[in-house]
């Protein structure tokens, strides 16, 4: 009797919240990770507890922010041993896991909903097993970032063909300067490159397969991504010494015009902005064709949140993400990340990088990628980036350098 | 016989207690280490031989990890690194000996002196190890402009596959240098007078008294400088970590940042296959430690 009891208990307590989210005042605990330390997603975070916190004034939250890097090694611990309410993390594969270990909470109710529609677009990176395990809150745009003032001194325009790429190159190299700015002592800015000369080469279905792993890394189709990679390598294009920088390390090379352009996500746009670089120096263009005819597919990684299955606070947890995934919600913490909103209904800021990114993601045509260690199953991410990394240096190892990634994957499809 | 009886009256403690006593001190001690260090190493040759990503359930693969192990060239590179880091590590010890000797002297101010030697000893190794990256960072670091003082060209050191393992080396061994110098300047102030006085008056000086006289007198002090500096090289990480995270694409790494890498990192997910590198490094460290526990025995029993 006593079961049946609590159950309606339960279900009343559900009912309510699905009635009214804003108006149900939430009281308790909530506790919220969220990996990310750097300005501006602080300040973003922090808008949106101080906005949940004045609509339930009796909610007590407690925000922890972990640095980004720190972060991908401590959730496996304080997902099993300690685990917030709330907590921070990526879609795709980079979830699962998680998912397959138990330790996220199965938030398709949610999804179920309005909320469901307004944030179809995600919906397939959130999906593992036919459930949605978590909400997006923000995602991004790659693509390459430029010195538009150096660009108008040497007479040029940005590419949109690979030949026009490389003849821009070439011009910027007899100018004294290098292409590409790019630090890749962490591994995964190699990653982005990899992405888009594969994605324009060969094309999203191609990139989808191999990245899941289905293709072999011998494959002449790989070869082929790798060549275009390297007549930018035998041109010269890369910054020196790239393996000893990190990507913020390798940005002044760009602010101080000894580099022209940056391969990067538009979380970069700040700290350019903040080294002195005004909207008048620096551009955006999209990633150039390379096999004419491939619609193009782009990278656009997306950043989550999540409810841990050892939660204390659920239903605060589970209104807490209702609330990030709103339109309101969205329009406002985006404008602080300076990146764009996931919600259909949310505004997109008014900022030519933003516009520029939401208009070229809105006509991907090709599809949207998450990120080669988003995508990539992640010991394979790791080799595989690593040999980028080595590739780079070294692009005579090629050969090598595929052989062991092709024997790494056949490891993992045999486990 | 009112004697055997007396000593049975007597209850089991006050009997045994000579025998009890150091036990009941060493048991704290013998309960952590037991806790801490035995039972985690059972663990690691019990994990070892399963594939488990650590959250969810371990699947059971026999000898699998360490067959995989040895195709592996990262282990290979791993191995040889360690290596290295053994061998040049050692230099800390005539390092800090010299430094030791040129420090042993009657000069106005000299504390201040040792103190600074003893500095980087004190600070942390993964602010040696940042302090280290900033001064090989090959477009703001000092060390390029240091090199072109002598006509050397420009080096990237900790980005090139080459020299990224000496670089760091070269990191490692400024405190550990420190270190052997206070064990050595210790050592020094028992060096009996007496006797480099009597070698003095036979005509012993500079490096002869050195080597028949002073380092002879410095053997107890030597051999700690050997351990602690060859457990110090095996149990390399922090500074790998802090300066390169073992790269570039791994030729940096050693058995325990490789170990750290495959099974606790961002993408690391196979802890029964960094259980089996646990299990070498281990196996390779046994070695050492029964060599020089081996050494301390004899020489305890000896005199």
């Amino acid at each position: 009797m006593q079961f049946t009891f609590k159950g309606a208990l339960a279900a009343l307590a559900t009912s309510t919240m699905l009635v009214g989210t804003a108006q149900a005042e939430l009281t308790g605990d909530l506790r919220i990770f969220f990996n990310d330390q750097n300005p501006a997603p602080r300040a973003a975070i922090e808008g949106m507890v101080e906005r949940f916190q004045e609509m339930h004034p009796d909610l007590n939250i407690d925000l922890t922010l972990i640095d980004r890097e720190a972060n991908k090694t401590q959730i496996r611990n304080y997902l099993t041993a300690n685990a917030p309410d709330v907590n921070g993390w990526y879609a795709g594969n980079r979830m699962r896991p998680y998912v397959n270990a138990g330790l996220f909470e199965d938030v398709s109710d949610l999804w179920d909903g309005p909320m469901g529609e307004e944030l179809a677009s995600t919906r397939p990176a959130l999906t593992l097993d036919g459930k949605q395990w978590g909400v997006p809150y923000t995602y991004y745009q790659w693509g390459i970032y430029y010195r538009k003032d150096i660009y108008e001194e040497l007479g040029l325009t940005p590419a949109t063909t690979w030949e026009e790429e490389k003849a821009n190159c070439q011009a910027i190299l007899d100018s004294g300067r290098k292409c590409y700015t790019i630090g890749t002592r962490f591994l995964w800015t190699a990653g982005g490159w990899f992405d888009y000369l594969n994605l324009r080469t060969h094309g999203y279905d191609f990139h989808m397969a191999l990245t899941a792993g289905e293709v072999e890394w011998t494959d002449d189709r790989v070869r082929e991504t790798f060549a275009k990679w390297r007549e930018l390598i035998d041109m010269g294009a890369f910054i020196d010494d790239h393996t000893a920088y990190t990507w913020q390390e390798a940005q002044p090379f760009m602010v101080n015009g000894d580099a022209v352009s940056y391969l990067m996500g538009n979380f970069v746009v700040e700290p350019m902005r903040d080294a002195g670089l005004t909207d008048d120096q620096l551009g955006f263009y999209q990633f150039p064709e390379i096999t004419p005819g491939i619609p193009m597919a782009e990278d656009a990684p997306t950043d989550t949140l999540h409810i841990p299955a050892q939660a204390q606070n659920k239903d605060n947890a589970r209104a807490f993400l209702q609330y990030v995934a709103s339109a309101e919600n969205q329009t406002i913490a985006n404008e602080v990340l300076g990146q764009l909103p996931i919600n259909s209904n949310a505004e997109v800021a008014d900022d030519k990088f933003i516009q520029a990114g939401f208009e070229m993601l809105s006509n991907a045509t090709g599809g949207i990628a998450q990120f080669f260690d988003r995508d990539a199953d992640a010991e394979m991410a790791s080799a595989a980036m690593q040999g980028f990394q080595e590739f780079m240096v070294m692009p005579d190892s090629l050969d090598a350098i595929l052989d062991r990634l092709e024997s790494t994957r056949q490891r993992i499809a045999e486990d | 016989m009112t004697s055997s009886t007396d000593q049975s009256r007597r209850s089991w403690w006050a009997r045994n207690q000579v025998r009890a006593a150091p036990w009941l001190f060493l048991a704290p001690g013998i309960a952590f280490f037991a806790l801490y260090v035995i039972i985690p190493i059972v663990q690691s040759f019990h994990i070892s031989v399963y594939r488990w990503d650590g959250l969810g359930e371990a699947r059971y693969v026999g000898m699998q990890n360490y067959e995989r192990l040895f195709d592996d060239p990262a282990f290979y590179t791993s191995l040889w690194n360690n290596l290295r880091w053994l061998l040049l590590y050692l230099l800390a010890i005539p390092g800090g000996l010299f430094i030791a000797l040129f420090l042993n002297q009657q000069v106005r101010g000299i504390r201040l002196y040792k103190s600074l030697f003893f500095f980087p000893f004190v600070i942390s190794q993964v602010v040696v190890g940042l302090v280290f990256a900033w001064f090989y960072n090959p477009s703001i670091g000092l060390f390029n402009p240091l090199i072109g003082l002598f006509g050397l060209g420009p080096m990237n050191i900790l980005g090139n596959p080459n020299t990224v393992t000496y670089g760091i080396i070269a990191a490692g061994l400024w405190p550990q240098i420190a270190y052997c110098m206070i064990l050595y300047l210790t050592g020094l102030n028992a060096v009996d007078p007496e006797q480099v006085e009597a070698a003095r008056l036979d005509g012993a000086k500079g490096w002869k008294m050195l080597w028949y006289v002073i380092l002879p007198q410095l053997r107890p002090a030597t051999f700690i400088a050997v351990v602690v500096t060859v457990i110090g090289a095996l149990r390399s990480f922090d500074m790998i970590s802090v300066m390169t995270s073992g790269g570039p694409f791994g030729s940096s790494r050693v058995l325990a940042y490789y170990m750290f890498e495959v099974s606790l990192s961002e993408y690391g997910f196979r802890m029964g296959y960094g259980a089996a590198i646990a299990v070498i490094l281990f196996l390779i460290m046994l070695v050492y430690i029964a060599f020089f526990l081996w050494r301390m025995w004899r020489e305890e029993r000896g005199y």
